[in-house]
């Protein structure tokens, strides 16, 4: 049931085709969580500030609240659902970045790590060597108030020195 | 399995959460829901003549709008109770659950709009008509103490909430012939609390069973059960009360708000699911927050550096409305001394209304503001005596062979102020040493050298954790191998489920993936407190401890009838009870048994065995552990921007023992970095009508991972005598000495200026102040 | 925080954009979204209508024509932070950039959003006024090009008629060689700036100012062409006293104060930038002359 002016749009999320009729004033966030149903991606201020709801599209990391869903008509997007699969199957089930957030203890109470991570997929696929104030710098427009983002950044660079290493000439 | 205690084991949360399957409160599927949205006052201090729905009522998709009179019927009180039943104020203190004909801070809730989106409530919000007569409002909390201050609101019309004095000891004799007295005029403000998910309910009416489930993002579940039940009058059997994955707390969702009592009963009077997501706005306005506080202090000193006393007077802004007591107010007031020897004490507390926001605990709970004081004076007080700072303290601190140590004050439960254990000075010395404190001249030398100015800091903490009176534990072995643990203590992110599952699998040798922790749900526990005040791992682990330790006993004794062997041989490994020195597999596993527990009909069962795989425990204790704290901060301060550069960073922490280091790794972490905002960021403010001026992210700072250094952390584990397991609690202790650390050193780093810093917050623009005044800003303009 | 309810429109042309923004009544432009989206959630604005220019691709690009390097309207940010020909010939503009928000605010933002929304801290304007640039809006009539010193107004008010809209803006690169800067304060990384500067400088061998730009932004409602202090550099040995001097013209400004930031601090933040953008510049001038003493 829509409530106001509407449009059909279709949005590749994590590899799949959704076609759905949206409200125009819906901002993506809204659209990804409660028309797709993909809770994931996390509404923390809907101002732009916090980033927890940062997602990839067209691999470009973007605030899903700063975007109305019927801009993104088209697109490929990539929610925290979607990490998983990048460059996958991962042993384990897990992208190596999740795997470091849980070595590194990442994550506390999980509200910001959907930002935390799809940002910092984008910062290592642009900079496979980042030193660490480039990734604080990277997550600088994402809060957290548990970890104090140690964890974030020793992961973000356990990450990269691994998938260097992993992709290494022998 | 044995050796979990103490292993830095990732955690069990975490799978879900990194593939986005956690389940907030907003995740909860609700399709058939109505969302509602407040109408909040926009006014700090009105009468409300008349609210006019018709509007809103009028605009599609908008099915209703609740003020309090359409609740009134179905509420046995329309006041909310007070959070603290032992609380001695006046019940007026608190406040409706919608607004009852006048607004006393601007955010009050005071209707409803409940439309079949969030944003067609919005536009519904926009559209109610409301007539207010306004008055002038109290906004500055010392404007209280004059005469004829603002009337704050008509149904609680006295300025002060609360004024009472706590100390022991002489302190006239103390500060007659003291060889050495120093005096602080400090201003100190915390913000608020702002866990990234901020607050919000789902109440979903049953047609078939009549009765209430509702989902809330809360640190205390139970006290929102059984308030809820007060408040609406309702049979306990009628509602159930769960906490999904909750998003952060830091003292936000300690308490019942009026907003969570409004949606209950909106559920049950119009028979609909009924949900609320508070946005950041509503966190900034709604939401508790640890404002001003003045302090005038003095302390006194004997020549040789000796504390003799300490006395002054605190002003508390405890904002417009109280949820549970004057609780920050009291304990920044009992630990103003800290982990020092202070022989006479005397501090004249009071506590205001003003027309802004209510003021509850923030992480830290009145902690670091008690430590801040303590701290300014003993830096004001090393460079009068011209001794090193570290000196003074250590000659001060409360000494190991004191312990444990006893203040002559009383925590909130009237237990005494009694440090179990800890050596302070030996604390203090480690860290020295890890931050090379007596190296620092030599890099100051460089830095300068280099045209930076460059100071360190040191400051101490203590903080009572583990806050009874109790916390429940029912821990259950089922048929399958898995182990379930039932606690009323609450999730809220911090890895308890984690560290609740090694202090079990420790007990039961199964592995912590074997155990599922069920916490803040009525259903399947009835009593609990909840997360605050750094207890949940030592009261709920103390619980699950005792508990499978119990049940425990039970497997054995058994499984001694079902493999005929003496129980007191019998240990319990990966899963199986066996014969000890025989493999595990030679033996029962655990779900066997308790599949022979749960009993079978008309199966007999050995005389000596009670029924169940299970044990419910709720390990009880009015005594605060305390886990005490020294933190020193390395900054760079560039005088002519006033910025501040947190170059490095060192804590030791003694939290008793620890049951995993990673997680308590991360606790620390977060709460430096929540203490950097206090330091230098986190301001609150409202302008001189009562107007927030900080409500939005941008306005208001968080520390980024750009401000947050990279921290060394140092612990030491002293057993606390006070619990099974040894622990003292971790997630608040190390806010505690923070800013008083940091802007130490920033002083410190400016001293070539005469700079005297005596505020926290501090901004870019009031370090500049104060150089150029060549003395101390004050105020939080 | 939802938006309010409004029309959308996405013209796929210039033509039908202009043509929309000229009859529709309280309409606003969308572009990059990353300022707009805020006040919309926020209800800040009530819109009607929104148009949203993100299909109209002929208005995102970076190409040189003659000297100049034009720059489209809806060319995101990020395009500009990583452009190899605004890095070699417009090192400023490459320098600013990466003081703008965050990168997930960059892969969104435009250059003409943040021009049209003329925050008074924006890098993107204190940069187009230090380079005197030229703006380019499309109306119903034709094409009109304003200079960068004509653009503002007043405070957050572009020079833009109802029925225009901004499709690009063109930059002069100054020579080879020259040092450009840009410095800014702010509370934490990403923050709009309590006060910026923006200088370019050239020099003779003997280490004598032949040209100079200097701006401030963030201190008046909007950036601040220091033209005085400019002129007072020109043909001066560089050196911290003729810095000091022009800097003394930055903290005279007459400084916009708020709740969080008194109007002196931020007057007296623009002398520190501007003196700091300035020795920054001239570190980068090659082949200059040392700095005198």
């Amino acid at each position: 049931m829509s409530w106001g002016e509407s449009r059909t749009i279709t949005l590749t999320v994590n590899g799949t085709s959704y076609t759905r009729e949206v409200e125009v004033r819906f901002h993506l966030a809204d659209v990804l969580r409660h028309e797709l149903g993909l809770t994931g991606t996390h509404l923390g201020c809907e101002h732009g500030v916090c980033g927890a709801c940062t997602v990839l599209i067209n691999g470009r990391s973007a605030r899903s609240c700063l975007m109305l869903a019927v801009q993104a008509d088209g697109a490929e997007i990539t929610t925290i659902e979607g990490i998983a699969d990048i460059d996958g199957p991962h042993a384990g089930g897990l992208h190596p970045l999740q795997e470091a957030f849980r070595e590194f203890h990442g994550l506390q109470c999980g509200f910001c790590t959907p930002g935390m991570l799809t940002t910092l997929i984008e910062l290592l696929r642009d900079n496979p060597a980042p030193t660490e104030e480039e990734v604080r710098i990277a997550i600088s427009g994402n809060l957290c108030r548990c970890t104090g983002y140690q964890g974030i950044v020793d992961a973000a660079l356990a990450t990269a020195k691994n998938l260097r290493e992993a992709t290494a000439p022998a | 399995m044995t050796g979990q205690i103490g292993a830095r084991h990732p955690r069990l949360e975490d799978g879900p959460l990194l593939r986005g399957l956690g389940r907030f409160l907003d995740d909860i599927p609700a399709p058939g829901a109505l969302h509602a949205a407040f109408v909040r006052s926009p006014h700090p201090n009105a009468a409300i003549e008349r609210i006019d729905p018709s509007a809103a009522l009028a605009l599609p998709g908008v099915r209703a709008v609740v003020t309090l009179d359409d609740l009134r019927p179905h509420l046995a009180r329309t006041r909310m109770p007070l959070g603290f039943r032992s609380s001695k104020l006046p019940p007026t203190v608190t406040a409706s659950v919608l607004a009852d004909g006048e607004v006393a801070f601007v955010g009050q809730a005071i209707a409803i709009v409940l439309a079949e989106t969030r944003h067609l409530a919005e536009d519904g919000v926009a559209a109610v008509s409301i007539d207010y007569t306004t008055r002038p409002a109290l906004v500055d909390c010392r404007d209280a103490l004059l005469p004829n201050p603002p009337m704050v609101r008509a149904d609680h019309p006295h300025a002060v909430v609360a004024r009472f004095a706590l100390g022991y000891g002489d302190t006239d004799a103390a500060f007659a012939n003291a060889a050495c007295v120093v005096h602080e005029n400090l201003f100190q403000h915390r913000g608020g609390a702002h866990p990234i998910e901020p607050r919000g309910i789902l109440a979903r009416y049953d047609h078939a069973e009549e009765n209430l489930s509702v989902w809330s993002s809360t640190q205390m579940p139970h006290e929102l059960f059984y308030m809820a039940c007060e408040v609406l009058g309702l049979d306990e059997n009628r509602l159930k009360l769960a906490t999904p994955e909750v998003g952060g707390g830091f003292g936000a969702k300690y308490a019942v708000y009026p907003e969570e009592l409004a949606i209950i009963a909106t559920a049950r009077m119009l028979r609909r699911e009924v949900k609320w997501v508070e946005d950041r706005r509503e966190h900034f306005i709604g939401s508790i927050q640890e404002r001003d506080q003045y302090w005038d202090v003095s302390l006194a000193l004997d020549a040789d550096g000796r504390i003799r006393g300490l006395r002054g007077s605190l002003i508390h802004d405890q904002g417009a409305y109280t949820m549970q007591d004057v609780n920050v107010a009291y304990n920044a007031g009992t630990a103003v001394a800290g982990p020092y020897l202070v022989p006479a004490f005397h501090l004249d507390i009071v506590a205001v209304q003003t027309n802004k926001t209510p003021v509850l605990t923030v992480r830290g709970a009145g902690y670091p503001q008690a430590c801040f004081t303590m701290e300014r004076l003993m830096d004001a007080a090393a460079a009068r005596l011209g001794m090193d700072r570290a000196a003074l303290r250590r000659h001060n601190l409360v000494p190991p062979e004191k312990m444990p140590y006893e203040k002559p004050l009383k925590a909130r439960s009237g237990a005494p102020i009694w440090y179990d254990c800890g050596d302070y000075p030996a604390c203090q010395d480690e860290l020295l040493e890890a931050a090379d404190w007596n190296g620092f001249a030599a890099r100051q030398q460089v830095a300068r050298a280099a045209g930076k100015y460059r100071g360190i800091g040191i400051a101490h903490g203590v903080k009572g954790t583990g806050r009874g009176p109790f916390e429940s534990a029912l821990v259950r072995v089922m048929p399958s191998g898995r182990v379930s643990v039932f606690t009323g203590a609450a999730v809220m992110g911090q890895g308890l489920a984690t560290a609740l599952a090694q202090v079990c699998a420790d007990q039961l040798g199964v592995s912590p993936e074997k155990i599922s922790v069920i916490a803040g749900d009525t259903r399947t526990i009835t009593l609990g407190l909840g997360g605050f005040g750094s207890r949940q791992l030592v009261m709920a682990g103390s619980s699950v401890q005792l508990a499978a330790k119990a049940v425990a006993v039970k497997l054995r004794k058994m499984a001694s009838h079902m493999i005929e062997a003496d129980e007191n041989d019998l240990v319990l490994t990966d899963g199986f009870v066996h014969v000890i020195g025989t493999p595990p597999a030679a033996g029962k596993t655990i779900g066997d048994i308790a599949n022979v527990l749960r009993g079978s009909p008309g199966a007999g069962l050995p005389a000596d065995i009670e029924p169940g795989s299970d044990a419910h425990v709720n390990f009880r204790s009015d005594q605060l552990a305390y886990a005490n704290v020294c933190h020193i901060a390395e900054v760079e301060v560039d005088p002519e921007t006033g910025g501040v550069d947190i170059i490095a960073y060192t804590a030791m922490q003694d939290s008793g023992v620890l049951i995993n280091p990673l997680i308590v790794d991360g606790q620390v972490h977060g709460s430096i970095a929540h203490g950097i905002g206090n330091a230098l960021f986190e301001w609150m403010g409202y302008d001189a009508d009562g107007q927030p001026v900080t409500t939005n992210l941008a306005d208001y700072l968080l520390a980024g991972a750009t401000d947050v250094p990279r921290m060394r952390t140092l612990y030491r584990q002293t057993p606390s005598p006070l619990n099974p397991l040894g622990a003292k609690g971790v997630g608040e202790v190390s806010t505690v000495p923070v800013a008083a650390a940091i802007i130490s050193a920033i002083e410190h780093a400016l001293a070539p200026f005469g700079a005297h810093l005596a505020q926290a917050p501090i901004s870019p623009a009031q370090i500049l102040a104060t150089l150029q005044a060549g003395g101390a800003a004050h105020g939080p303009a | 925080m939802k938006p309010p309810a409004f029309s959308y429109h996405d013209p796929a042309t210039l033509a039908e954009a202009v043509a929309l923004v000229a009859t529709l009544d309280n309409a606003r432009v969308l572009s990059g979204g990353q300022s707009l989206m805020p006040m919309l959630n926020m209800r800040y604005v009530l819109p009607d209508h929104l148009i949203d220019l993100r299909r109209i691709s002929e208005l995102a690009h970076i190409r040189q024509s003659g000297g100049d390097i034009e720059i489209g309207g809806m060319t995101r940010q990020r395009d500009i932070e990583y452009s190899d020909l605004i890095a070699a010939k417009l090192p400023l503009l490459h320098e600013a950039i990466h003081w703008v928000g965050h990168r997930q605010t960059r892969n969104r933002g435009t250059i003409g959003g943040s021009l049209c929304h003329l925050d008074p801290a924006a890098e993107m304007v204190a940069t187009v006024v230090a380079f005197d640039a030229t703006l380019i809006a499309q109306g119903p009539s034709g094409v009109r090009e304003i200079a960068a010193s004509d653009w503002t107004l007043g405070y957050m008010t572009p020079s833009l008629a109802p029925d225009e809209i901004l499709t690009g803006v063109r930059f002069t690169p100054w020579p080879d060689g020259h040092g450009a800067a840009f410095v800014e304060f702010a509370r934490r990384h990403g923050d709009f700036a309590i006060a910026s500067a923006a200088a370019m400088l050239t020099a003779d061998g003997a280490g004598r100012i032949t040209r100079a730009v200097l701006t401030i932004g963030g201190v008046g409602p909007a950036p601040v062409r220091l033209t005085e202090a400019e002129q007072g550099l020109v043909g001066q040995l560089a050196n911290e006293t003729a810095f000091a001097a022009a800097a003394r013209h930055a903290a005279a400004i007459e400084a916009i104060g708020d709740a969080l930031v008194p109007a002196e601090y931020r007057a007296h933040l623009a002398g520190v930038m501007a003196k700091r953008a300035l020795a920054k510049a001239w570190s980068r001038i090659d082949g200059k002359g040392k700095l005198a003493a």
